[in-house]
């Protein structure tokens, strides 16, 4: 088992240093849960919307490593794990990044750079910054993981992809703001649930989603977050728009027994080479 | 074999209102904390989109945070008065009368050609100088009260009804407005009176905008949509009531921007140098 605390916090704009407090505040409060591994929202460090403040925002992956690496030594004895979502700056490039830290341990793990950067409507991601252009799995201390942040997750090829990598989980970090109050809860948060189950259930594999909470300018960031399990179930699921941390816990040793049930990702595997070659005429068409 | 017929698809306007009502009550206290202010002032003309923000306010920061202005000038509608009050008793929030009739007068007394047109417009921004400077009297932020639908008609005074620095109703058409009055609690005879700007005697919006709200709403979700106007007209709406709805949005853009600025350099605000409203570095 390996427990997992999503936080839907509420970052204040553009206060790094007190959003950085305020995460290890609630990573303290969680201390007895006996927390493996903690995944926080998409650009919490400053808060998602920050048009042309990305530049004067922005961190450097070693900084916000070497931050929070000496905050946790300071603080813990055991390792923990801990994805989080930034700005990041390298060089002369701005990047919506997520970053996959073993704090205590090896350090920076890995390192996500948003690939599908919104840009319709209320979102503007691709005038401010840079798009990503890996998509990766890697090895974590507990199993084979893959970062995908927000719209990432939108596309199920970004899933697939990590899937036939050997991925176990995925972790979202996501800004969600609210919209379509027709139903039972904002249309957004149903909409990050549905696909949330049909790419668990399909690939048979675990999806951690972390949603920021907080109105920026009237953006009400839907939280929301959840954690979908292998058969396409939602496991546990935080409230919508309020500061909340969700705790549960992944059995990656579920996924072989239901894989072997429903072995969508085994027909995959021998089915794409035949697809395939579609596919690669739909890309040199691009 | 049974044949199944699916219905021709249109844009529904109903909410699940409370959900609404929670989302706006967090909206109001997040930015009211972000920028610094834990009260509210709402002036209450007696309609229903001033009462259902001054009952989201009172839900949002407790009615005892909450200022309520009734600013009633002497031409306005005893009944506009008594709605006013009547919202306030009702969501339990004090209300404060200031007669705006000699700032008015002081004016109109120069100004010997005014049109009760304009004259109302300087009613309303006359309230707007009161309600900004209760603002400042009691450290409490203004919560603006217009709605989409006039938002989107221009049908406004400017710099006026529009000057609040939050608004939670500005997303919510008209029909949604009175929907989430009925789960406020908003009193019946508020909610169900003709809507009218009580600028002039006997004026009512409906009659100045030449539409139905409730007709209007719906044309105006599907062309905001980017359904075509045939396609409304489908929905049993008519060509004429289509053109006044899009002829209104779109001669009053200007309404809904801050001034046309003239572009000099590579910097210029809101042009090139672009941050959000909220945005801000530590101190």
């Amino acid at each position: 088992m390996v427990r997992h605390a999503l936080l839907q916090l509420k970052p204040e704009k553009g206060r790094i240093g007190r959003n950085l407090e305020h995460l290890q505040q609630a990573l303290l409060n969680l201390r007895d849960e006996g927390v493996d591994v903690v995944v926080v929202p998409e650009a919490y460090p400053t808060g998602y919307f920050l048009q042309g403040g990305v530049r004067e925002l922005a961190l450097e992956a070693a900084e916000l490593e070497d931050r929070l690496g000496r905050w946790h030594a300071a603080h813990y004895r055991e390792p923990l794990d801990l994805v989080i979502g930034f700005y990041e700056r390298d060089g002369g490039s701005y990047y919506n990044a997520a970053a996959y830290l073993e704090l205590g341990g090896r350090g920076l793990v890995h390192l996500h750079r948003k690939i599908f950067l919104p840009t319709y409507g209320v979102f503007d991601e691709e005038r401010f910054l840079d798009r990503g252009h890996e998509l990766a799995s890697f090895t974590t201390r507990f199993g084979r993981a893959a970062l995908l942040i927000c719209e990432d997750f939108w596309h199920t090829v970004t899933a697939t992809t990590v899937a036939l990598q050997g991925t176990e989980i995925i972790y979202v970090p996501s800004a969600s703001p609210a919209r379509g109050f027709g139903s039972g809860a904002p249309a957004n948060v149903e909409r990050w649930a549905t696909l949330a189950r049909a790419v668990s259930g399909e690939h048979g594999l675990y999806v951690a989603l972390a949603s920021l909470v907080g109105s920026e300018a009237g953006k009400l960031m839907s939280g929301g977050s959840l954690i979908a399990g292998p058969e396409g179930e939602v496991l546990a699921q935080a409230p919508e728009f309020e500061e909340a941390a969700l705790v549960a816990d992944v059995d990656l040793d579920r996924i072989p027994p239901v894989r072997y049930d429903n072995p969508m990702l085994a027909d995959l595997k021998a089915g794409l080479p035949l697809i395939f070659p579609e596919l690669r005429r739909l890309v040199e068409e691009l | 074999m049974k044949i199944v017929r699916g219905a021709p698809n249109h844009e529904v306007l109903d909410l699940n209102y409370p959900l609404v009502a929670a989302a706006l009550e967090r909206f109001i206290r997040e930015e009211l904390a972000q920028r610094g202010y834990a009260k509210a002032v709402v002036a209450v003309s007696g309609g229903v989109d001033s009462a259902v923000t001054l009952a989201l306010a009172a839900r949002a920061l407790g009615p005892e945070n909450v200022h309520a202005l009734s600013l009633p000038h002497r031409d306005s509608s005893p009944e506009s008065v008594a709605h006013a009050r009547l919202a306030a008793e009702r969501f339990g929030v004090a209300l404060e009368t200031v007669d705006i009739t000699p700032m008015v007068e002081g004016y109109a007394q120069q100004t010997p050609d005014l049109t009760p047109r304009r004259k109302g417009n300087v009613m309303a921004r006359a309230r707007m100088i009161v309600t900004f400077d209760k603002s400042e009297q009691y450290r409490a932020l203004p919560l603006g009260t217009g709605n989409k639908t006039e938002r989107l008609f221009g049908y406004f005074t400017w710099h006026a009804d529009d000057s609040p620095p939050v608004n939670p109703l500005g997303d919510l058409y008209k029909t949604q407005v009175w929907g989430l009055a009925e789960h406020l609690g908003v009193p019946q005879e508020i909610v169900h009176k003709a809507p009218t700007a009580d600028l002039e005697p006997g004026q009512t919006d409906e009659a100045d905008l030449g539409v139905r709200y409730r007709r209007a709403d719906v044309i105006l979700e599907h062309y905001l949509k980017g359904y075509p106007d045939a396609y409304i007209v489908g929905l049993g709406y008519t060509p004429e009531e289509v053109a006044l709805v899009k002829r209104r949005v779109n001669r009053t853009h200007y309404k809904r921007h801050l001034p046309a600025v003239a572009l000099i350099s590579s910097t210029a605000i809101g042009e090139f140098y672009l941050r959000p409203l909220d945005f801000r570095l530590e101190d």
